[in-house]
């Protein structure tokens, strides 16, 4: 039986009446112990048969065509099984819930590190040894590597609202500043792989990737097969952070492989192949402007941004999507110039848009506080909007407010002085905040529930776990909704033969997937209630028992087959009716040397505010995840392209500077308890990417306040303090 | 990676007669083997041989080439006599790889520039007569002191800065079996026209040892600035050892790393501060002569505003003038 839900209008909140105990529990994930003793299979890392292994070679021009390769030479060498090129090929990943082929370039160029052939033989030495010795011919073309000079420059007009230009002039406050974030690189731990086998028309791939119902249309689209033909397993992802959404070169290029030699192939990219050939967070150049009475109100914003893809990718980072709602102000204005680049494909890198937006709003609003002497935790408070200040439509739960205060209260906020006051010996001190927001939407997502005669449960889905706590929410909203222990409850996950799923990603997952295994859950109530004759609202489930009219009978007894329930949940009428966002509140100390411009965090909060929590544990370890990600963004991390042909030149992970253990301090993550009704269901919304939003600002922000140094173009390397010291 | 021969050495005379590279700890080599960076038809891993002992030796140390680096830094002859080294091993790479890692591979490691690494970008280094990519590219690693036209590489090393400071002794196997000592500001050579060529090491000699003077009088100082608090090389780093007698400067050597092709030390530099009283006056004049002839690269040029904050810094702290940070 199929539960249906449109998400038209809030839902009961059946969860705080269920009474197991067990969701919001920080329960430890099911599967960390596999994980962490090698037993949990990554996609690199299953073997097959008479599996043959291929390496991905790369192009070594920012702009052409391929014109030949001396393939005999290298098909002569040592193991050498095949060399494929053009064709099917892809030129780089699909953008997420593409659901489609990405661009199929055949011997065209577009940028430096473009995947171009597929290189297989019978073991990894051979086939790296032969894509070493692959020599591709070009006839290059002009190339267009730098996003300021770059001859083809897209705009898209966002927004003029009232007049922008005239608040400015008539503010009692403002400020008019640019800022530049430069490029990321999502960098997974584990490297993007596939293991490609046919069985006749069937390909089964076992892959890395996080939506797996989009990924069988693109591998599908891309082979030009049916997608019933096309099954993928992904059951366990070492991290995603938007890389892995759409299907990658070496899917591709595995199952033509597959296909030619009718053997299984395996392609698994090397750590350079990763930063070239997978997605880059565009670089930003930025510029907010913000007008502001003698209150502090705001009455305009601006936020004009460039940022950079491939020739006809239709991905653009959307830099000011928070800034849409997070502060009133009613004259506004926004403009996006897309430089058409030749470098590695632009795409969704952990919390696109607000990654990078938040880093120059954030920073704007504590310049705004401090050319008022106001406090700029009290100048975001002012700041918090009615209504949405575009839509005019309400929000739904929003507690930044509460993230703000209790966030200062906790962090000793009110301990913070003014720029070079706190000094110990070379050190300067300084406090910092920025605000948290991310965007909250759902995604259609179906799951299947089966309760067995023994009393246990089993959760099917396609959903995947990318590192963030999937099987454990999942299995704890199942053994919640069905009265179970959480050692009754199975689920299986990664598979694109089960139920389809939204996928991971855009921070939907837990509350779209979860939203489908609470229907499917709540459709095997409906039918316990049936069996014992009551109304679904006078069951209760707990223990194994099911207890209705002041009768408890075992689910053992009850139940004679298994039941089976299938949740389907689809986004409604509130998405539209009611702005939605997760918020949240970051705090940040940093040293900065005064010697050297090394900056140190020293101690970091943030507090959340995201609807109901599903697992406090995976929920503040995702805390944790963005409030490093936001270390690195403010501090180290940067993609630097080669000005001549856009080549990434630190394309491994000692060069391309992720925090280490030492950049990291104590983190605090405060969860505040919050039900966001238009959200899902389960009234819970998104977490993993609101981590990362904003926390960077705070870090500058802090630096600031230690020295008295602005820093505008991220990261804060020791050369920009250096500069202004 | 090439197919290559592997043999494995159980004495020195099997290393230096063997016509092969040379691998211990394989923390660079491997690396840059899986790139073909270096792709060598021959191994020999010499990680058998007896040469990881720490002895007594004429007053100071012998250290053995295949002492690892957390041996090294954790042995409390050195932690007493020679922390300024100590300090410079652990402020490299990762526990585990300062595991693995040697003495003497330290010495011999490559050159961070990404252009190096990289088999399809021209570089002289790399592929003698190729050319220099790193010129006109990203330039933020790379050299502000004794780089050429031809190489603007830096060498990643913080031990070697620190034995550059000590004055330590390299101790070499011939391929004839000899043995000879090579004091470490001998062993380094600058790019030139030759960038390819690292060291005064002939094909198929062997480091066996390094041998450190009696422990120098005075304070001793290592200090890196990086773009991370740890597992990244060096934006520049000093270390200093300063003795300070009767309110002067009796003696004092300075090495620096993450400034050019080698661990550099100027004698000029020690010159102008022995004998003088220690002010910051005169830690900017020694400043002035270390870098004199310093040429930035573009988005390297911070350095040399950075080299002279820390050399301040660090001579403040070695000779009294400020406690440490």
């Amino acid at each position: 039986m199929t539960r249906h839900l449109r998400m038209d209008e809030p839902q009961a909140r059946l969860l705080d009446e269920t009474g197991q105990g067990v969701l919001s529990t920080p329960l430890p994930r099911p599967e960390g112990p596999l994980k962490v003793t090698g037993r949990a299979r990554y996609a690199a890392e299953v073997t097959m048969p008479d599996m043959a292994v291929g390496v991905l070679v790369r192009a070594t021009i920012p702009a052409g065509r391929v014109t030949g390769m001396n393939t005999s030479e290298v098909m002569a060498m040592p193991g050498v099984l095949g060399v494929w090129h053009g064709g099917k090929m892809l030129r780089n990943p699909a953008q997420g819930t593409a659901n489609a082929a990405p661009v199929q370039p055949g011997d065209k160029v577009a940028y430096y590190g473009q995947p171009i052939a597929v290189v297989v033989a019978e073991t990894f030495e051979d086939a790296r040894a032969a894509g070493q010795a692959l020599k591709i011919a070009y006839a290059p073309s002009n190339a267009e590597p730098d996003p300021d000079t770059a001859a083809t420059v897209e705009t898209a007009e966002g927004l003029d609202q009232g007049d922008l230009e005239a608040a400015m002039d008539s503010a009692a406050y403002s400020i008019d500043a640019a800022y530049t974030t430069p490029g990321h690189s999502s960098a997974p731990m584990e490297p993007h792989a596939a293991l490609a086998a046919w069985e006749g028309d069937n390909l089964v791939v076992h892959g890395s990737y996080q939506m797996l119902k989009y990924n069988v249309n693109e591998l599908a689209d891309s082979l030009g097969i049916p997608p019933e033909n096309v099954r993928i397993h992904a059951p366990y992802v070492g991290g995603g952070f938007g890389s892995k959404l759409g299907i990658a070169p070496e899917a591709v290029a595995a199952s033509i492989a597959s296909k030619e030699l009718g053997r299984p192939v395996r392609v698994a990219m090397a750590r350079q192949d990763v930063f070239e050939m997978t997605m880059r967070r565009s670089e930003t150049r930025q510029r907010v402007r913000l007008a502001a009475g003698v209150d502090g109100v705001l009455t305009g914003l601006g936020h004009e941004d460039r940022v950079s893809n491939l020739p006809g990718e239709s991905f653009a980072e959307p830099t000011v999507q928070a800034t849409h709602f997070l502060y009133g102000g009613e004259n506004r204005r926004y403009v996006q110039e897309i430089a058409r680049v030749n470098r590695t494909c632009a795409g969704s890198v952990r919390a696109p848009g607000e990654a990078v937006g938040m880093l120059a709003l954030e920073n704007a609003m504590d310049e705004l506080a401090e050319a008022m002497h106001v406090d700029p935790v009290d100048l975001r408070l002012r700041n918090i909007p009615d209504t949405h200040p575009e839509s005019g439509v309400p929000y739904s739960a929003r507690s930044l407010a509460e993230c703000l205060r209790d966030g200062a209260e906790r962090f000793g906020w009110s301990e913070r002085g003014l720029p070079g006051e706190r000094r110990e010996g070379e050190w300067l001190i300084g406090m910092g905040v920025a605000s948290a927001a991310r965007a909250n939407f759902i995604m259609e997502s179906e799951a299947r529930v089966t309760l067995n005669p023994d009393g246990t449960a089993l959760v099917e889905t396609d959903m995947t776990d990318i590192g963030t706590g999937s099987y454990a929410i999942l299995g704890q909203i199942a053994a919640e909704m069905l009265g179970l222990p959480m050692d009754k409850v199975k689920v299986d996950l990664g598979d694109s033969a089960m139920p389809p799923a939204s996928g991971s990603g855009g921070s939907f997952g837990a509350a779209s997937a979860g939203s489908s295994v609470y229907l499917a859950a709540q459709e095997i109530r409906a039918e316990i209630a049936r069996k014992l004759d009551c109304a679904d609202d006078d069951l209760t489930l707990r223990d194994g028992n099911a207890v209705a009219d002041n009768r408890k009978t075992a689910l053992t007894e009850l139940i004679d087959a298994p039941m089976v329930g299938h949740g389907h949940l689809e986004p409604g009428k509130t998405a539209e009716s009611h702005s939605q966002a997760g918020y949240g509140a970051h705090f940040s100390e940093v040293a900065v040397n005064e010697v050297t411009g090394e900056v140190r965090v020293r101690r970091m909060l943030s507090a959340f505010a995201v609807g109901r929590v599903l697992n406090q544990r995976t929920a503040t370890s995702q805390g944790h995840g963005g409030m490093i990600w936001g270390i690195g963004t403010a501090l180290t991390e940067e993609l630097q392209h080669d000005p001549r042909d856009g080549r990434i030149v630190n394309r491994d992970l000692a060069e391309y500077h992720v925090p280490v253990n030492l950049d990291v301090p104590d983190l605090d993550v405060m969860l505040i308890e919050e039900r966001d009704d238009e959200s899902s269901p389960i009234q819970a919304k998104g977490i993993g990417e609101l981590g990362l939003s904003g926390v960077g600002a705070a870090i500058t922000n802090a630096i600031y306040n230690a020295c008295g140094v602005r820093v505008r173009d991220y990261p804060a390397t020791p050369d920009k303090i250096l500069a202004a010291l | 990676m090439k197919p290559f021969d592997y043999l494995r050495a159980s004495a020195p005379d099997d290393a230096t007669r063997a016509d092969a590279t040379i691998i211990a700890g394989g923390t660079n080599l491997l690396d840059l083997m899986k790139l073909q960076v270096m792709s060598p038809d021959r191994l020999v891993d010499i990680t058998r041989l007896d040469l990881d002992h720490i002895e007594d030796h004429e007053g100071g140390l012998r250290i053995g080439a295949l002492v690892t680096n957390s041996d090294l830094a954790a042995d409390d002859r050195i932690r007493r006599d020679y922390p300024v080294l100590s300090r410079a091993l652990l402020a490299g790479a990762s526990g585990q790889l300062r595991n693995k890692a040697t003495t003497g591979g330290n010495l011999l490691q490559r050159t961070r520039c990404p252009y190096f690494t990289d088999t399809a970008q021209p570089c002289n280094k790399r592929e003698p007569g190729s050319g220099c990519a790193a010129i006109g590219g990203q330039t933020r690693l790379h050299a502000i002191l004794g780089a050429s036209e031809h190489c603007i590489a830096t060498h990643p090393s913080d031990m070697a800065v620190a034995m550059q400071a000590l004055g330590a002794e390299i101790e070499i196997q011939e391929t004839t079996g000899a043995t000879r000592r090579v004091s470490i500001r001998e062993f380094y050579r600058l790019p030139g026209d030759t960038p390819h060529i690292e060291t005064v090491l002939a094909p198929g000699e062997l480091i066996t040892a390094v041998i450190l003077p009696a422990p120098p009088k005075g304070r001793q100082v290592y200090r890196k600035v990086r773009d991370r608090a740890s597992y990244a090389f060096a934006l520049v780093s000093v270390a200093a050892i300063v003795d300070v007698q009767d309110g002067r400067i009796a003696a004092a050597t300075l090495a620096f790393g993450g400034l050019a092709h080698k661990p550099w030390h100027d004698p000029a530099v020690d010159r102008a501060l022995e004998g003088a009283e220690p002010t910051p006056e005169l830690f900017d004049a020694a400043a002035d002569v270390l870098l004199a002839d310093a040429v930035g690269q573009g988005s390297n040029d911070f350095k040399i505003v950075l080299a002279r904050r820390t050399m301040k810094a660090v001579l403040a702290e070695a000779t009294g003038l400020k406690e440490a940070a």
